[in-house]
């Protein structure tokens, strides 16, 4: 587990500048296990279709599927290790929009694409960046699976001590 | 959100249940799926824009999925299970807000509210939108989303729980 990105003994990669708007990065390599699906599911979402291979069939996929949360947990876990963990965030107070595009199924290998929307800095808190992302998880056909548009914060470099 | 498709009614609002936050639990989730600083570790989290350690959002909104499964677990005892079908899966959520953070000791209580409902191309399934949200033991909001999900139009499918 890397430090806070203020101890001194660490350094920040990534910085509110280091995301221009209009950038495309790809980023990810995650397989997604029958079993981590499932014990995800049973902690929070123990539908039919996501804990249990043979009641899945009588569902409205007809098969075992992550659950959407899962998925996103695990975009959100690819993005810090990609950069967030190196970077100088400050979290985020939501998302416009996650879509359910495609379901992922176990054997499923994900992989990202980050789009910087759009970059301004705050009005209200000058020593931070709002930083608009477009995210795009695939699997290994290529095909998305979910897509979010969501909002960070990020402290801005000239701000940095 | 109870019932049939055909039986839901725009407006119908239900208060789902509740979730407690610990301090092991916010720190395990956020270890497997966000472990930024101020989700994981106290003293980073102090010099954090949170000012002390938060749960992660994904943990906020993976809790509303479970009271919405535990309540409808609730709902289905003692009752004909042809009365409340299994529901499908969701297309996707909008205007995801963590209006407050989530701290260690909170419990939050979730709601919904059904928004708007329509016959979808897919047999035997209609699309129902709603707002869900929650507060926290304070009156704040912690999250706030407008979700939609499939739901089984009576006499189209077999009823196996869900």
């Amino acid at each position: 587990m890397r430090s806070h990105p203020d101890d001194v003994s660490v350094v920040i990669a990534y910085y509110y500048e280091d995301f221009p708007a209009g950038e495309v990065v790809e980023f990810g390599d995650r397989l997604v296990t029958a079993e981590e699906i499932v014990a995800f599911a049973k902690d929070w979402d123990p539908q039919p279709f996501h804990v249990d291979a043979e009641a899945a069939k009588d569902s409205q996929i007809g098969e075992l599927i992550a659950s959407g949360w899962h998925t996103g947990c695990l975009l959100m876990r690819m993005m810090c290790d990609a950069f967030l963990l190196d970077s100088a965030s400050e979290g985020a107070p939501g998302a416009e929009e996650i879509r359910w595009v495609k379901p992922v199924r176990p054997g499923d290998r994900l992989h990202a694409r980050r789009t910087t929307v759009s970059a301004r800095t705050s009005r209200s808190r000058p020593t931070l960046g709002i930083l608009e992302f477009h995210y795009d998880l695939m699997n290994q056909n290529g095909e998305t699976v979910l897509v979010m548009r969501g909002t960070s914060f990020m402290r801005r470099r000239e701000a940095a001590p | 959100m109870i019932g049939w498709f055909e039986d839901i009614v725009i407006g119908a609002e239900r208060r789902l249940g509740e979730h407690n936050f610990t301090r092991e639990a916010i720190v395990a989730f956020a270890t497997a799926y966000d472990p930024q600083p101020f989700h994981i570790d106290e003293e980073a989290a102090k010099a954090s824009i949170f000012g002390g350690l938060c749960a992660s959002g994904w943990h906020v909104a993976a809790a509303a999925m479970r009271v919405i499964i535990d309540d409808r677990a609730r709902l289905r005892e003692g009752i004909d299970p042809a009365a409340l079908p299994p529901l499908g899966v969701s297309p996707g959520v909008e205007n995801l807000r963590w209006a407050n953070p989530t701290r260690p000791g909170d419990t939050i209580t979730y709601f919904s509210r059904v928004t708007a409902k329509r016959e979808t191309k897919r047999p035997g399934w209609g699309l129902v939108s709603m707002t869900t949200w929650g507060v926290n033991q304070d009156g704040l909001q912690a999250l706030a989303m407008d979700n939609k999900a499939f739901v089984a139009r009576r006499g189209h499918v077999q009823v196996t729980g869900g």
